[in-house]
């Protein structure tokens, strides 16, 4: 193998997660990517300017925000010379821009990249539908008044009904599932219960408020603004007096009336943005860098667009036995909560003797988890799943954790829907 | 002499160019318009087919009048004879028989503006910088080459009434809106709108029909009395005579131009020479003495970070950014930031309008809790409450972290350098950058400096405040440095006016009748009694003054001024409530009594060598403070007024009122 430059991770920031509260929220996608990073390169030695390239994952960019990783470059003052760009690759779109750095960086083609993902959920738009758009057409086309008239009265209600943007950006177009209900199929798979996926959902509340008062986060999220004198410091959509008998009582939301999924125990539509300073040996040592640890290596893997939730578990395994690494060599482990009941099923699936041999080749079960070595902060289920943020957010996290616990190894790894999965092998700094 | 030139193409166009010798940018000058009459006369005999006239200047078209003429005229003949040849000169290029057309590239003020009018066509350049006016009211005067007959008449009554006595500048697209100019166009396409307008002439534009109505010869009367109770508002007839003028002008004159060109050149010829007007002209040049100070090659700007969001510290940070440069803006907590990002966003919107200029002064202000951007910044402000010992802890921390070569600056507005600088690694680093509020409308810095200041800091500090376009005044550091010690005597001679029983309206209207623009008591519930108090203590300790007992008093009862809803006055929605009746029941003496302490507070100030000479003390309290202007500042008025006038006013006063009103020693001097 051809010897590559190692890629540092200098620092990272990221927005508090917003919770989407049915109307458009507070920021644009580029607003949030602008509020993560300016405190980063404020509080960096190096100008904005030196930047090689700006890379952001968004899996829904508002019309406004065509290749938002430009426009996001620009607004940090990086200049007209610093080029941005747009990747997107649904719920790992930010992990992709971590990996695309990252080779431009191993390859030597840069040197100093800032990358990361922004979602603005509350503002995915709402579209008119297909009758709707070709009454409108028509409507242009007419030639004289009566037929104006004629079309006018031809006007029902079904006209008005929207797309909702973000519904269908939640499900999957080949096999017709929601993204609830694939984690329906895993859950069932694996015999998860209702009351497995209630208690994780609380543990992840109780895990972000334990994480937030012991200042675990103070380096990580940064304040954002509001023009209109408003400030967010954390989080919003934790709620501290979660509890397994208050989330006993919700109904199921995707498969209605008998199934195990319910809002509280799926990760919430939110709005924000992460953003990581990546940089090589050369740049650390031009600009005296301090680092936080580097990415070893990215690994993606597809399987059922069906079974989608259990992405994260192909993508480690391919990614360990690359580096001929075993569970115990990994100290800490991100995996995003998208469900509570497919985090849990992921981790069945590694500790099922079966599944380890017959679908990922393994001599025998990979083994579960311990939870004391995963999203020991609390994950998305508490946090948010800003679709196109998350994977910088669970990579720079999984980094804060093995500083604070003095570990070597993380993994960090996102399901995606449509069926993949995207890991990351990150190294503290020695 | 070639400040004109003339060339013609291929059309028949006959391109007159103008391109003042030995200057930057375009003025008009008693030379430069007899030039100008003899082009032509050279343009009268070629016949061209369309004439247009032109800056070769990328600075802009013509910037107005060269006012250092004005200085030396020697009377109202020598100005009339300038004023009526201006005029003749534009009324024959008015007179060409081929279409005229001005080409502006830029700014076009004043005289600029009126040989742009008397062109038959306008094309202006859609550029922030371009910038169209008549704003000589400013300067104590009106147009004079005809421009308040030919504005009025291109684009009516109301919307020139409003350039000419507010002196105002429209943007390209807003002139173009009021009909000042026929087309507006980005720069690509700037030649080939001119030529479009000078070879395919359309019909002259006029005022709308309504507007014209409103100079018919019976309802003049009733428009001019109305516009003259908006001028009434905002300046006094004998402070300020131009725009009366202007109005009397208009309504005496509008039907027969022959008339009210002739008037038009009497009238400014008499108000340049007058008092006004030659105040207000000097005030003018000390404008650009204090712009000298500062010489931006001297500072490469980049980053400023400012620690304290309040009031002062908050909006200096959005002040820099509105001026293009990355500001870091620093406070204990978010709360405490979030308040001056709104302010910042509200400022925005006012002065940039366009969402996208809003949206990237936003982006350059950057909150900045943990403070570290100190370490990046080029210029680091100090703006935390007046404490030294809380002040002397932050540099602690701070020196350290500052790049090195970045200037270090504290905005304290009553606490000396020495006592901040003590236990710095470099003390002569310091230097003070004291702004006035509010930031975005006072133009004054006062750059604080002691002997011993690094010359370099200095420089650096003088050059921050014209990067920012402030106006840098170098002060020396001594309690109130200038605008505040020269203030607080005033004020505080109010408040015992005050206190002896004098309605506060009185006192108020008494100031305003100086030509003060807000009155003393009005101005310390501005500024905030917590703030004057604190204050008048230092100014006690240095100079024995009398801190009056009410201030205390009213800021122990949490009656902080207007902040609080009470002080002096009660105020509703903002606003003071008075008794307007209780206004004129002043002693006769009470004019001199608040004029007097100031007045011995700057001799004193100068004498003890605060700022360099008289000149920038004027200049400093006519910016710091907008002491009235047309008066020419505080030594100024005491030289008009006499300075054995204004000493024997003091003794009378000081046997009166006591001792505080004995003249200082520096009036031997003045």
């Amino acid at each position: 193998m051809t010897e590559f430059e190692p890629v540092f991770v200098v620092d990272g920031t990221r927005t508090p997660f917003l919770k989407a509260r049915g109307r458009p929220g507070p920021f644009s996608a580029s607003d949030l990517a602008v509020g993560a990073g300016r405190p980063l390169l404020a509080r960096n030695p190096v100008a904005p300017s030196k930047l090689d390239e700006v890379i952001f994952g968004c899996a829904m960019p508002s019309p406004d925000e065509a290749n938002i990783g430009r426009i996001i470059a620009l607004r940090l003052g990086c200049g007209f010379a610093v080029p941005g760009w747009t990747v997107m690759r649904n719920c790992a779109s930010a992990l992709q821009a971590l990996d695309s750095a990252r080779v431009n960086i191993m390859t030597g083609r840069s040197d100093l990249v800032l990358a990361g993902g922004t979602e603005a959920m509350s503002r995915a738009p709402v579209l008119y539908g297909r009758d709707m758009v070709n009454w409108m057409a028509d409507m242009q086309q007419a030639k004289s008044p009566a037929q104006r008239a004629r079309l006018f009265f031809n006007l029902r209600p079904k006209h008005f009904s929207p797309v909702i943007g973000l519904l269908r950006g939640l499900t999957d177009p080949i096999v017709g599932l929601s993204m609830g209900q694939t984690a329906e199929i895993i859950a069932h798979r694996f015999g998860i219960t209702r009351e497995d996926m209630d208690a994780y959902a609380v543990r992840s509340h109780q895990r972000l408020a334990a994480a937030i008062d012991a200042g675990y986060l103070a380096e990580e999220v940064v304040t954002v603004y509001g023009t209109d004198g408003s400030y967010h410091e954390h989080d919003d959509g934790l709620r501290r007096d979660s509890s397994e008998e208050k989330l006993a009582t919700l109904k199921p939301f995707f498969d209605r009336d008998v199934g195990l999924v319910t809002a509280a125990n799926s990760s919430q539509v939110t709005d924000g943005a992460a953003v990581l300073l990546l940089a090589s040996r050369k740049a650390v040592d031009e600009h005296a860098l301090p680092t936080l640890g580097r990415i070893v290596d990215c690994e993606w893997a597809a399987i059922d667009p069906a079974q989608m939730g259990l992405g994260p578990v192909h993508a480690i395994a391919q990614l360990l036995q690359r580096h001929a690494l075993g569970r115990d060599d990994i100290d800490y482990f991100e995996i995003n909560e998208a469900f509570a009941g497919q985090v849990l099923a992921c981790n069945a699936a590694l500790a099922d003797d079966e599944y380890c041999r017959n679908e990922l080749g393994m001599d025998g079960a990979f083994g579960a988890i311990d939870e004391s070595k995963l999203n020991v902060d609390g994950g998305a289920v508490a946090i948010g799943h800003p679709v196109g943020a998350s994977g910088a957010r669970i990579a720079l996290h999984a980094l804060n954790v093995l500083k604070r616990t003095g570990g070597r190894y993380a993994v960090a790894t996102l399901c995606i829907g449509g069926g993949q999965g995207g890991a990351m092998l990150l190294e503290a700094k020695k | 002499m070639s400040d004109w030139n003339i060339t013609q193409d291929s059309d028949g166009i006959a391109w007159l160019g103008f391109d003042k010798e030995g200057v930057s940018t375009n003025v008009l000058s008693g030379a430069v318009m007899r030039e100008l009459g003899e082009r032509v006369t050279e343009l009268e005999q070629m016949k061209p087919k369309a004439v247009i006239v032109h800056s070769k200047k990328s600075s802009g078209f013509i910037a107005g009048a060269d006012i250092t003429e004005f200085v030396d005229l020697k009377g109202p003949e020598d100005a009339l004879a300038l004023i009526r040849g201006g005029q003749q000169v534009l009324e024959r290029l008015e007179r060409l028989p081929c279409p005229t057309v001005a080409m502006i590239n830029g700014f076009a003020l004043g005289g600029g503006l009126e040989l742009a009018l008397a062109c038959r066509y306008r094309v202006a350049l859609d550029d922030p910088k371009t910038q169209l006016g008549l704003p000589e009211v400013k300067l104590g005067i009106h147009p004079g080459f005809g421009g308040t007959v030919r504005s009025i008449r291109l684009v009516g009554v109301l919307p020139a009434m409003d350039m000419m006595l507010t002196g105002r500048g429209l943007r390209a697209r807003a002139a173009k809106k009021i009909g000042l100019v026929d087309s507006v166009v980005p720069e690509r396409h700037l030649e080939r709108a001119a030529r479009k307008l000078a070879l395919h002439p359309p019909p002259v534009k006029r005022a709308p029909r309504w507007q014209q109505w409103l100079s018919n010869r019976l309802v003049r009367g009733i428009v001019a009395g109305q516009l003259e109770k908006q001028v009434a508002r905002k300046a006094k007839r004998r402070h300020y005579p131009a725009p009366y003028a202007i109005i009397e002008l208009w309504k005496d004159h509008y039907d027969d131009p022959a008339r009210m060109y002739a008037q038009e050149a009497e009238s400014i010829a008499a108000l340049m020479t007058g008092t006004t007007a030659q105040n207000l002209v000097r005030v003018f040049m000390l404008q650009d003495r204090l712009k000298s100070l500062g010489r931006k090659s001297k500072l490469d700007l980049k980053h400023v970070h400012v620690i304290g969001a309040g009031v002062m510290g908050g909006d200096i940070a959005a002040w820099c950014a509105l001026r293009g440069y990355n500001v870091t803006l620093q406070d204990r907590e978010p709360k405490y930031v979030a308040p001056a990002i709104k302010r910042a966003a509200k400022l925005y919107h006012g002065k940039l309008k366009d969402p996208r200029l809003v949206q990237a002064a936003m982006d350059r202000l950057v909150p900045d809790v943990e403070g570290r951007g100190a370490a990046q910044a080029d210029v680091v402000i100090e703006a935390i409450y007046e404490n030294a010992d809380a002040k002397r802890a932050l540099y602690e921390t701070l020196e350290p972290r500052m790049k090195a070569g970045a200037l270090l600056a504290t905005n304290t507005s009553s606490i000396r350098l020495e006592e901040l600088s003590r236990d710095l690694a470099e003390p002569n680093r310091l230097v003070g950058l004291h702004f006035f509020n509010p930031v975005a409308k006072m133009p004054l810095l006062e750059v604080v400096h002691t002997d011993d200041t690094d010359p370099r800091a200095l420089e650096q500090a003088l050059a921050f405040g014209r990067h920012i376009d402030r106006l840098p005044l170098p002060a020396k550091s001594s309690p109130g440095f200038l605008v505040n010690r020269i203030l607080m005597p005033y004020m505080m001679e109010a408040m015992l006016i005050a206190g002896e029983g004098v309605p506060l309206e009185a006192i108020d209207r008494a100031a305003l009748d100086f030509g003060m623009p807000m009155g003393p008591v009005e101005l310390a519930d501005t500024v905030g009694l917590d703030v004057a108090l604190s204050v008048s203590k230092v100014f006690a300790d240095s100079f024995g003054m009398q801190v009056p007992p009410r201030l205390k008093q009213m800021v122990d009862d949490g009656h902080l001024g207007r902040k609080s809803g009470r002080g002096f006055y009660t105020y509703k929605d903002g606003k003071p409530v008075r008794d307007k009746s209780r206004a004129d029941a002043a002693p006769s003496d009470l004019g001199d009594r608040l004029i007097m302490p100031l007045l011995n507070e700057a001799v004193a100030c100068l004498h003890e060598g605060v700022v360099a000479d008289a000149d920038l003390v004027d200049a400093g309290v006519i910016f710091g403070t907008g002491f009235a202007p047309f008066t020419g500042g505080p030594i100024q008025y005491a030289r008009a007024r006499g300075k054995d006038a204004v000493v024997a006013t003091m003794r009378a006063l000081a046997e009166k009122h006591g001792e505080r009103f004995t003249p200082h020693d520096g009036w031997e001097a003045i």
